[in-house]
This record gives structure tokens, sequence and C-alpha cells, in this order.
């Protein structure tokens, strides 16, 4: 093991891991964003839309996010639209994410009676004020464990961001092990780097879950 | 003398959920004071027939009147008609993720825009009167079930409706948690609240009642005082139905022990 090297790189690693961390962050805020807006349209059964939202669900699902990559990298550009590979990277993690953020806030969403709804509507408060006081705040909390999950996913998911020429930690470390042969160590690096990141944000999930099953609601 | 105010008319009430009718031309007037009981049988429309009142439901045909206005059109603005009307459901329905004091003040101060501490002022007024001061700022689920339907009958009862809907408040509690609740029940009837209550409890519902509606097969069979109704049924529907409730043992007396 070439300490040395490891010492060496490591500023390297760190540029590559805020690459990887803030696409994975603006991509998560998407998902949550394209998430809520699907679980609504299809809790409130919007017509035409609720179809919409149910293809992309299956789409965005069943098809790898590699694949997603590629059509809007190499793909697109066919068609005359052409993005960076940041955008790209971003629209990806978003439209794989969004899906399961969504299906994240249904689970939550579903999970709240049908009489909540009804006893908040029958001391007289209007549709959006149910939503906001009373289905909200309890379908959320019960979401978090899902979207935490999701995250943590999603962060891992932009390993493969390598593909649009994106100098992400995979990249750094397929590089690194292409220059100078250096396998055992570029890949020990890619792991801690890997766990540095997403440990605290595991640890900081069940925190924020055992938090809420204390303040849990169950009657 | 003065004829009583008409609160609340039912007129030809037709409900239907799209697999034969619920509600078969129901007609109902409840004045002003009034606390009338509705019994049935299960499935006979009485619970939906409250659901129409507050339009949880959708009616086909025929019209209710709450102080003389229909309410059952397009055009009604339920959100201001629900704060006449007081309802409490079966199932425990407070919300679980604000304590019992948020319960009951959500309704004043993000529909009535009441001023927080006046309306916590009055929270307390009533919770101590029921005995449940102590609990205000406890969640749900640290309450019996007793506890949370009188809770949500303060909630209820804060926004200051015209008249109180009760669908089968005590069907899902333990036995020994119903009296509480209905004590309260009995309590604000005696105060003078307008009332429709649903429920199963016979005893009750012949303390309670100015008048007994029996509904079967989502039509009103009787209407009578409870003295009548419970003694001298006129229909032979409302007398099975009755008899259900009673128990008769019977036995040889001085017989030889087995």
């Amino acid at each position: 093991m070439d300490t040395e090297f490891i010492i060496k790189y490591i500023p390297l690693y760190v540029k590559a891991a805020g690459l990887t961390i803030g696409l994975g962050i603006v991509g998560i805020f998407f998902s949550l964003l394209i998430g809520l807006s699907v679980s609504l349209i299809q809790y409130f059964k919007i017509p035409v839309l609720k179809r919409i939202a149910g293809i992309y669900i299956e789409l965005s699902r069943n098809t790898p996010l590699l694949v997603q990559l590629f059509f809007l990298y190499f793909g697109l550009p066919k068609a005359g639209i052409r993005f960076s590979s940041q955008a790209c990277a971003i629209i990806g993690l978003s439209f794989l994410g969004g899906s399961y953020m969504a299906e994240a806030f249904r689970s939550g969403l579903n999970a709240i009676d049908k009489v909540q709804e009804e006893s908040a509507l029958s001391i007289g408060l209007k549709h959006g004020q149910v939503m906001r006081y009373v289905i909200l705040p309890q379908a959320l909390s019960l979401s978090v464990p899902g979207l935490c999950a999701n995250m943590i996913f999603l962060i891992k998911e932009t390993s493969v961001f390598s593909v649009l020429a994106l100098a992400d930690l995979m990249y750094v470390a397929k590089d690194l092990i292409g220059l100078y042969y250096k396998t055992d160590e570029a890949l020990l690096m890619l792991v801690i780097a890997y766990l540095v990141l997403l440990l605290p944000i595991s640890v900081a999930a069940s925190f924020l879950e055992r938090r809420l099953r204390y303040a849990g609601f169950g009657n | 003398m003065k004829e009583k105010e008409k609160l609340l008319e039912i007129k030809h009430l037709h409900k239907d959920y799209g697999n034969g009718p619920v509600l078969k031309d129901v007609s109902l007037n409840v004045h002003k004071g009034e606390v009338v009981v509705i019994i049935g049988p299960s499935g006979c429309g009485k619970s939906t027939l409250l659901r129409c009142i507050n339009g949880l439901e959708q009616i086909q045909s025929g019209k209710i009147l709450l102080d003389g206005e229909v309410i059952t059109e397009n055009k009604t603005k339920w959100s201001e008609v629900r704060q006449k009307i007081g309802m409490v459901f079966q199932s425990y329905d407070l919300f679980p993720h604000m304590t019992v004091t948020d319960n009951i003040l959500l309704g004043p101060t993000k529909v009535q825009g009441r001023d927080k501490k006046e309306a916590e002022a009055e929270a307390e007024r009533i919770l101590e009167r029921i005995g449940l001061l102590d609990k205000k700022n406890a969640f749900p689920r640290q309450l019996s079930g007793g506890q949370k339907q009188r809770v949500a009958i303060v909630r209820a009862l804060i926004m200051k409706p015209e008249i109180m809907l009760f669908d089968e408040v005590t069907a899902a509690l333990d036995p020994e948690m119903v009296r509480e609740v209905l004590d309260v029940m009995l309590e604000l009837a005696k105060s003078g609240s307008t009332m429709m209550i649903v429920t199963h409890e016979m005893q009750f519902a012949r303390a309670v009642a100015d008048r007994i509606v029996f509904l079967d097969g989502g039509e009103i069979l009787e209407t009578d005082t409870p003295e009548k109704f419970f003694t001298r049924p006129k229909t032979d529907r409302a007398k099975r139905f009755l008899n259900t409730f009673s128990f008769h043992m019977e036995r040889e007396r001085g017989g030889k022990a087995i």
C-alpha cells in the first residue's frame, strides 16, 4: 500500500466528493419536488395528470439510471437537444429519484385514515387547510424513513455519472487506476470516500426515524 | 302558542351509492333545542343520513335546509355550513400529531379566526367541566378511548354549532368507557343543545331523546316519543328490532339441578 500516493491524491478525492455530493443534493432536491407533486396528483386523482404520473413512475423505475443518462447525453443530441454533462446528471437523477420519492410520499399519504380528512372538514376547514394542518404533517413524518433511504440510494447512484465525463469520485478512481495502476489504493480511497459521505447521512436518518417513532402517533 | 323553530329540514332525501338506494324519501324536521335519536339495524342508512347533512356524502335528490336555507346545492359553501354543524364520529378522529389543546383550537383559530388566547381560555373552561383539564397538553395516543371521544366532542362544541351530530360515538369503546361519553352528551342535551344522535345504546336513547326515529332499509318507519316507541312500537319491524335487545331466560322453577 502506497501511503504517499494516497496522501497525495486525497485533495483530488475531496474535490470529487464535493461534485458527487453537490450533484446529489441538487438531484435530491428536484426528486423531492417531483415526488411530492406526483404523489399529490395521484392522491387527488387529478384526471389526465394522474395518467401521466403513472406512466412516468413506471418508466422511471423500470429503466436503469445508466440507460437514462445515455439517452440524455448521447441520444437527445441526435434530435438536436443538447445538455451539458452536469445538466444531464441532474435531470437523470431527478427523473429517477422523483418516482422513488413519489412512492415514499404516497405510502405516507395512504396511511392516513379517511376519517382524519372528514373530521377536519367537519370543523369547517377548507380542503387546502385540511391538507396543510392535518394530512401533510402526518403523511410527511410517516414518509421520512422511505425518503431517507431514497436519498442514500440516489447519492450512491451518482457513481454512474462518470460516464458523462464528470470528475466525480468514481471517475477519479478509474482515472488514477488507468494512469498509475494503483488499483488497491484508488479503490480503497473510493470506498472510504463513499462511506465518509453516506455514513453520517445514514446515522442522521436513523436518529430522525427514532425521534419520529418516539413522537409517534400510533393510537 | 308559538310554534317551535325549525332548525333542520330534510325533504324527500334520496341517497344511492350506485348499488341500490341507501336512503329512500327520507323527510325529517329537527327543531331548535330538540334531541332526535335515530335507531335502526346496521346498514339501515343512519350514518349515511348524518353524513349527508354535513356534506360528506352527495345526495341524488331531495334537499336539506338549515335555518331555512338550502344547503344541498352545488354552490353550497360547505366550510361555512359545517361551522354550524358539529359532528363526532365513531372511530377516534382526533388529530394524532396535535395535543388535546391544539386539536380543539384548530377550528376556532384557523376557520373562525378567533384570538388564540381567548379560544384557549374557553377550551380550558370546557375541558375542566368534563374533567379533562389535566390532559390539555397530552397527545391523543396518551388518552383512553372515552377521553378521546370527549375531546372530540369539545372540538366540535367550541365552534358553537347550531346542531350536533353524533355518529355511533360509543360503538368503538370499551364498555366501561361508554358511560363517561354518554354523560357528556346527556349534559349537552340538558343545556338545550340541538342534537341528532345515532346510537345502539337503547337505554341512553330513551333517556336523552325528545323523539326517536326508527330507520330501516333506508326508510323512516316510525317517529315517536321515546316513551311510546319503546313501550308500544307501531310497526312489527320495530318490535322485532327492539326484541333483539332484551333477553328472556326461562327455566323451570323448582326443577332439578343437573
